[in-house]
């Protein structure tokens, strides 16, 4: 696995939007003053008069592509996943949720693999925050192959849209050739009847490599790759957990509000099943290179190994 | 102003505040204050000014305002009800559960061309219709109607600085600077004093004009449609409750509704203007 291609997926962000340009004449794209860090500035590049840098006021471009969709456009509006859903949380709720206006929010550098910046920067509430506003699609990909396709998607789609792209280089493990992206369709990637994994974002991968490891054990886990948290899968939850009777949420974000708390708002109402969760403890994270960070905070596929393992044997 | 449009625009502009206690005192709650005071300007936007069309409310090319200061909706509706977006019979059920008309505007409304009310948002909006409109060449221009107690919020100037950056000259914001606010006078909660200065030092073209003379009204919209390459402002003084003695330059009329007497005192005041008016 060492020679795994690596694409962080704000650069398949960016790489998207730029190869969709002409495809979709309608589409605008606004950053502010992070074009080269989301990398909308691969639009930029090749579409200079449908791009528009709002400088640092992330408020005012939240509402500047409320009022572009309100004209018919599709408008991108990319910053930090800090910034886009902490900053401007109230101006995506009124201006953009509440009118259900087609905006679609390219969100970086989430969670705590933005690394070296530290706790100011490292945004592990966004998707607690996005899946309270009525009507807000929530996608979160794992890999370069899902994030494109997550993006044309979400241009074909008419209302607020919500994606959280990450600042580190991931793995590409999804084959462009077979994949395809429905959005509010988790994906089986794995068969086991001992435990489920439902995973999201840069965590897919990881539990993907810790249901390998749990099968020499003899541990046979299903792997979900829930990529939409909103509207969520409820289906592919539910018959999982049918079949495991154990569950285990993955994501790099607190597990307050986040993926773990979704995947429980549809077992405890349809199929109550025992749900364990690895995310960000409540607490902030720290300065330091983004690998690391992810093995300390428990976000690797050891720590899902070791923590399906009890599980499994608590069962 | 030609005498008789004039007239017109004032016999039309005493419904619309008729319509906003109508709304206010049926709601038994609301912002009459701030109604009142943007009444007239509301009056010569959507009766003498903007290319609007009640019967086809969506029409792309058409002239598009947002109420920034979002909690006087009983101006707006009360206007879009005298200009046939919906019947004037709605007032009477604002704020009511299963309502159209809801307590701060709401894009779903037939001639509301987006939700607002959280101070501050408005003008990012109507900066996001301008600047789509300068790309694909549209024709229409977009106004929006910020409070000057609202003014105080930081997105505003964000915006300011975009709509100049953008040389967005389809845009015309109206500041109702009535000095009042929730708390008091502007000036003693938060002075945005000297405005005029403030949004000419963001490379805006500023307007002062008085807010209940048509006349004042039209030079100041012509004056605005002369400038090129810059966003322009308006900023009209004005008296908060314009046009029910009681209400007038009273801060307690900010965001209450009038009771049975008042209400009659008002509609009686009103009525009386207009017969006047009607001659």
């Amino acid at each position: 696995m060492a020679d795994i291609k690596k694409i962080a997926t704000r650069e398949s962000y960016g790489n998207a939007l730029a190869e969709l340009g002409d495809k979709y004449e309608n589409l605008y794209v606004f950053d502010a003053d992070l074009a080269a860090a989301t990398k909308t500035g691969i639009f930029k590049k090749k579409f200079p008069d449908r791009f528009f840098d709002c400088g640092i006021a992330e408020s005012n471009m939240m509402g500047v592509a409320a009022g572009m969709a309100a004209t018919g456009k599709i408008p991108f509006v990319s910053t930090f996943a800090m910034f886009a859903a902490g900053r401007a949380f109230e101006q995506v709720r009124n201006s953009i949720g509440y009118p259900h206006l087609n905006v679609k929010i390219g969100a970086t550098h989430a969670g705590i693999s933005v690394g070296e910046d530290g706790a100011t920067h490292q945004c592990n509430e966004d998707i607690a925050l996005m899946r309270t506003i009525p009507g807000m699609t929530v996608i979160i990909p794992a890999d370069d192959v899902e994030a494109k396709a997550a993006v044309e998607a979400a241009i074909n789609y008419e209302g607020p849209v919500y994606m959280r792209f990450g600042r580190l280089a991931v793995p590409v493990f999804n084959d462009p050739a077979t994949y395809k992206f429905e959005i509010g369709k988790g994906i089986k990637l794995r068969d086991g009847n001992d435990i489920t994994i439902v995973a999201t974002g840069l965590m897919v991968y990881e539990a993907i490599e810790a249901a390998k490891t749990l099968a020499q054990e003899g541990i046979e886990a299903t792997v979900i790759n829930i990529h939409t948290i909103k509207p969520i899968d409820k289906d592919i939850i539910i018959e999982a957990a049918k079949k495991t009777n154990l569950v285990l949420t993955v994501e790099e974000h607190s597990v307050i509000g986040g993926l773990g708390e979704a995947v429980c708002d549809v077992l405890c109402e349809n199929y109550p099943t025992k749900v364990v969760k690895i995310g960000v403890n409540d607490e902030f994270g720290h300065s330091g290179p983004a690998v690391d960070l992810l093995k300390e905070f428990g976000l690797s596929a050891e720590n899902i190994v070791k923590t399906a393992r009890e599980a499994v044997k608590a069962k | 102003m030609d005498a008789t449009l004039k007239k017109q625009l004032e016999v039309t502009a005493c419904k619309i505040r008729l319509g906003i206690i109508e709304g206010v005192f049926n709601a038994k709650s609301g912002h009459p204050g701030g109604s009142l005071s943007i009444a007239d300007v509301m009056t010569y936007l959507y009766f003498a000014k903007m290319n609007v069309y009640p019967d086809k409310p969506d029409e792309p090319q058409r002239d598009r305002l947002v109420l920034s200061k979002g909690h006087t909706a009983p101006a707006l509706y009360s206007t879009l009800a005298q200009k046939g977006f919906f019947p004037t019979d709605e007032l009477k059920r604002l704020r009511h559960i299963g309502a159209m008309l809801q307590g701060h505007p709401c894009i779903t409304i037939p001639g509301v061309d987006m939700s607002s009310g959280s101070l501050g948002q408005g003008i990012s909006v109507a900066c996001g219709m301008a600047l789509s409109g300068k790309i694909t060449n549209d024709t229409y221009k977009v106004y929006t109607i910020l409070g000057d107690g609202e003014i105080e919020e930081g997105q505003v100037w964000e915006a300011a600085m975009f709509a100049a950056h953008y040389k967005l000259d389809n845009l015309v914001a109206i500041v109702d600077n009535n000095g009042l606010q929730i708390d008091g006078k502007v000036e003693d909660v938060m002075s945005v004093y000297p405005i005029a200065d403030k949004f000419e030092a963001f490379g805006w073209h500023a307007i002062s004009a008085d807010a209940h003379d048509f006349d004042a009204l039209e030079k100041a919209f012509d004056e605005a449609e002369t400038i090129a390459n810059q966003p322009v402002v308006i900023i009209l003084k004005s008296v908060k409750g314009k046009g029910v003695s009681f209400m007038e330059n009273n801060v307690a009329w900010h965001g209450s509704a009038p009771n049975k007497e008042q209400y009659d005192q008002a509609v009686a005041e009103l009525t009386a203007h207009l017969k006047e008016l009607e001659g």
